[in-house]
């Protein structure tokens, strides 16, 4: 048996908080009660696009109960966290249908709700922008300001004029004569549209304002506790130290709960109720049409190949229906730009990201932050590009994947330790026993039976897309029997978080597990600072910070002991919660007689209580050029799924047999956690790839904003077989040479599924999801033009 | 035995109506409205915050409770069909101060992750054991068809479930 490498990194320790919520004992946001609270109802524009004409609220402020009624025209903010344009109420017209236009907080919501009937709103229509298509002609503008908002300079580009949010271009290379001297030309246009998070807990935000001076206290179900409070002590002039944001157990977030949401209004209810706490809980229908959604895309790219399969030039238009407001999408056409040609060495590369403005739902984070959409297009394109040259799709993956030594399409060198996307390919190929495409013998023979059988394979990559100063902060301290009391800014919504981090700080400090309590509530006037929880960034960089805040607690330690024990600090060391003296083990103080102090025989006392911290802010990036050149990469994760289905021919519904996912994470510090991530990613993509999609009206109205229409998977849906492969190739500046992977798992899984359909029925699908009536329809076509 | 009038809902002046039933074994007696959701009932009269809401529309399955032996979605249930009704929510399944076998494999199964499911998920899964202390993979999918999980993929809910089955079986408390 050889010696474990560590006592609790590497250990499939269970989360904390599962027995809280097995008894139902875990308090939500949902569940949160203050005495005198109000409730607060939203009535929301029936218009996709339309002048708001008149507002009569006047009968509604009469109601008895009401306490607050507003309108836009008493809210002059404008909220975004790259992108500051979305108002708290639609002011002047509204942008998409759903958008909040009057808001009422009453003794109740039947209350609330009764007085929003009784609010009367006239609106005067105008045209409204539904596609890419209708966006980029600029007919009709969502944001006729565009060129007065405010924007993060440098890194967003929006077109005043247009309906482009943002215009992010990569250059690299020298594309035209890569063209010219390219042995084939392959291009494809391939899109997907809008679609719903879906956290089992919709949003919701509790505030109460203080009558008598600036401050407010807010509880809300957020995955960004310090941006919300950043992001409001900005709108409303407060000053961080106004406001307090309390972020208990979250009910699912997916991206869809980072920024700011519901809390402003929230806020101004309870201003304008004197002070009363105001609760506002989205209905699963506004959770659909109100709040945010995952962006379209429609993505036109083309290729220059080799004869032998190396990929010379390419040139990708990433057009993105990013819906009314550009909040936070416009980082997602960012983040294409410098991931979107998939985890492959292109020399010669022209992209252009274009975040539009369409007057839907507007598109946020969505678990891989545009990753699954951009590798929908990538994967399939290089499925595409293998049947044209009658090249076996693995090989050419393998033949164009990144390796040590090569450029990014930003110009970033891949180091040694920087991860194999080819082990991961390798992985999932041997898991599916993966031989290559099947003949169209094969294929016919199948299709005559009723049911055809395919495999497919995708990669994919993803590094975290943030801020280059992106930071966070780790505070450690110790009680008076020696035990840990840890403070991160992060947010646990089920990833596991609080479980990882205290394993980290239980191996540094080598203490029993259950010796470490994270205090699991986040709160900005008590626990450290933190961006926000996404990107898949925490594990990484929350990793890193709480190791050097238990080294920093160690040193403490140690100061304090090497007095008491009259040596050097760097004769000390610890473990079994003790530090001791290298040479005279016996000479050894325990944590506990240290932890608030050392207090000598005769009195004297020295130390003082131990409180550590550790810091950690994202090393070595920069900003993006005018090219879309520089390192905005703190870490790449890279990852291949292997997918083996069988569509009955007939219905045309898709059965998943076996579903092989690897990713290289450097480091598993927890490997069932892990395992967690990964299963429930995929089945989250298999929801992408099958069924899931947002639903329109010619007129831009919603038409599936429930579980009902908008079906998302059950478990009669799970594929038959999920093989998690966690690989680790270490990353030497991770924690214990960890990388993250929260949001890879979903990303590529369509691309896996329609790989493996074009193997079973020798048809390309371009569009999602595969319904079984786009299947059903396609085979039928491609029948009738057989016979 | 409680008794508390109730000040849920629309205030329109219709008539409060008396309602018995037993909920995690204890009697509880109040008037609710006609219109009151057995949902809105246990979470803002009774403050069971375990049984959760996800919808409202009877489509997650995050409500689910068990009354009379069967798993219904209490957003979909007027309280005054609990009249006489024995009703077992989340905050009923632990033995004294223990977890029952079927909690105890949902967190070693790491069955759940946000946790905001888990109370309904756990009661489909009660009512199943209880009327089939042996089932099958696909009759404990049909099970829990009802209760959407955005977080897990399900596998872990169904190994669980298997597993707190096999337990009873052996012969140990629920």
């Amino acid at each position: 048996m050889t010696p474990r490498e560590f006592n609790h990194v590497g250990e499939e320790a269970l989360r904390f908080e599962a027995r809280d919520k097995v008894t139902g004992r875990a308090a939500y946001v949902h569940d949160l009660e203050l005495p005198g609270m109000l409730h607060a109802k939203v009535l929301h524009s029936p218009w996709a696009h339309a002048r708001i004409t008149a507002i009569d609220a006047s009968v509604a402020r009469d109601l008895p109960g009401v306490k607050a009624v507003l309108t836009g025209e008493e809210l002059p903010y404008l909220l975004g966290l790259y992108m500051v344009d979305k108002p708290i109420l639609a002011r002047g017209k509204v942008r998409y249908q759903g958008e909040p236009v009057v808001a009422v907080a009453a003794v109740d919501e039947a209350t609330a709700e009764r007085a929003l009937a009784l609010v009367r709103v006239d609106y005067e229509r105008l045209p409204a922008v539904l596609s890419v298509d209708a966006a980029l002609a600029a007919q009709t503008l969502v944001h006729e300001d565009i060129g007065r908002l405010e924007y993060i300079k440098g890194a967003f580009f929006p077109v005043p004029g247009s309906n482009i949010a943002s215009w992010h271009k990569t250059i690299r290379g020298d594309v035209e004569g890569a063209f010219a001297a390219a042995d084939y030309i392959m291009a494809s246009e391939l899109s997907l549209p809008q679609v719903a998070h879906a956290p089992l807990e919709t949003h919701v935000a509790v505030a109460k304002a203080d009558p008598c001076s600036n401050r407010v206290e807010i509880w809300t179900s957020a995955q960004s506790p310090f941006a919300v409070r950043n992001l409001l002590a900005k709108a409303f002039g407060l000053s961080h130290n106004e406001i307090t944001v309390r972020v208990p157990f979250v009910g699912g977030g997916f991206g869809g709960k980072a920024g700011i949401h519901l809390e402003p209004l929230a806020v101004a209810l309870s201003r304008a109720s004197g002070g009363l706490a105001v609760k506002i809980r989205a209905t699963r229908e506004e959770e659909c049409n109100q709040l945010p959604c995952r962006e379209g895309l429609r993505g036109r790219i083309k290729t220059g190949v080799s004869r032998d399969g190396r990929i010379t030039a390419m040139q990708v238009c990433y057009d993105w229906d990013g819906g009314a407001y550009a909040d936070y999408s416009v980082n997602i056409g960012r983040a294409a730009g410098y991931s979107g040609a998939g985890p492959y060495e292109i020399a010669n590369i022209e992209l252009h990201s274009r975040t539009l403005y369409t007057n839907k739902v507007y598109g946020t984070a969505y678990r891989g932050f545009g990753h699954l959409e951009t590798h929908w297009v990538i994967e399939r394109h290089m499925d595409m590009i293998a049947q044209k040259l009658n090249l076996d799709p693995y090989e050419l993956r393998l033949k164009n994947l990144l390796r040590e030594g090569s450029l990014t399409i930003s110009g970033e060198r891949i180091a040694a330790d920087s991860g194999r996307p080819d082990h991961c390919l390798q992985a999932v190929a041997k898991e599916i026993g993966w031989q290559g495409y099947r003949s169209q013998a094969e294929r016919e023979a199948a299709l005559k039976s009723g049911k055809a059988r395919g495999k497919g394979l995708a990669a994919l990559h993803k590094a975290p897309a943030m801020p280059s100063t992106t930071a966070t902060a780790a505070v450690m301290q110790l009680n008076e029997d020696g035990t840990v009391r840890l403070m991160l800014g992060a947010v646990d919504m089920g990833q596991g978080v609080y479980t990882v981090m205290a394993q980290i700080a239980a191996e540094v400090l080598d203490l029993p597990l259950h010796k470490v309590k994270v205090v699991a509530e986040t709160d900005t006037d008590k626990n450290p600072y933190d961006w926000q929880t996404v990107a898949s960034k925490y594990s990484f960089m929350g990793g890193n910070a709480v190791m050097r805040c238990a080294q920093d607690v160690l040193r403490q330690l140690k100061e304090t002991a090497a007095r008491v024990l009259r040596c050097p600090v760097e004769e000390l060391a610890h473990g079994g919660e003790r530090i001791y003296h290298v040479h005279h083990p016996d000479k050894a103080l325990s944590y506990k007689q240290l932890a608030v102090g050392y207090g000598f025989e005769n009195g004297n006392g020295i130390g003082g209580p131990i409180i550590g911290h550790g810091r950690y802010i994202a090393e070595g990036l920069t900003n993006l050029d005018a090219n879309g050149q520089g390192l905005p990469a703190l870490d790449w994760t890279y990852g291949a799924h292997g997918a083996e289905i069988e569509v009955d021919v007939e219905t045309g519904e898709i059965e998943v047999i076996k579903i092989a996912s690897a990713f290289d994470v450097g480091k598993a510090l927890n490997p069932a956690l892990a395992r967690s991530q990964v299963i429930g990613g995929v089945v989250q993509g298999l929801g992408s790839a099958l069924c899931e999609q947002f639903i329109y009206t010619p007129e831009g109205r919603l038409l599936n904003p429930s579980f009902a229409d908008n079906k998302i998977p059950t478990a009669k849906d799970i594929p038959g077989q999920i093989v998690p492969i966690l690989i680790e190739n270490p990353q030497l500046d991770g924690p214990f040479g960890a990388r993250g992977v929260g949001e890879h798992p979903m990303i590529s899984v369509p691309s896996v599924i329609a790989n493996a359909v074009y193997d079973a029925l020798g048809i390309n699908f371009f569009e999602l999801p595969l319904t079984p009536e786009r299947i059903a329809l396609a085979v039928a076509k491609q029948e009738n033009q057989a016979g | 035995m409680r008794e508390q009038p109730s000040n849920t809902g629309e205030t329109g002046g219709t008539d409060r109506v008396r309602l018995s039933c037993v909920v995690n074994g204890e009697k509880v007696s109040a008037l609710v409205e006609p219109h009151l959701t057995l949902l809105s009932f246990l979470r803002q009269e009774l403050k069971l915050l375990g049984v959760k809401e996800g919808c409202g529309e009877g489509e997650c399955g995050a409500c689910t409770v068990i009354m009379n032996g069967n798993a219904v979605n209490s957003c979909l249930t007027l309280a005054l069909e609990a009249e006489g009704a024995r009703i077992l929510t989340v905050e009923g399944l632990s033995n004294g101060g223990g977890l029952s076998a079927l909690q105890e494999e949902f967190v070693k199964h790491d069955a759940l992750q946000c946790g905001f499911c888990t109370p309904g998920m756990l009661m489909s899964a009660r009512a199943l054991l209880d009327r089939n202390p042996d089932p099958g993979t696909e009759e404990i999918k049909e099970a829990v068809a009802g209760n959407l999980c955005r977080c897990t993929g399900y596998y872990p809910i169904l190994e669980a479930i298997t597993a707190a089955a096999k337990r009873e079986r052996e012969g140990e408390q629920r």
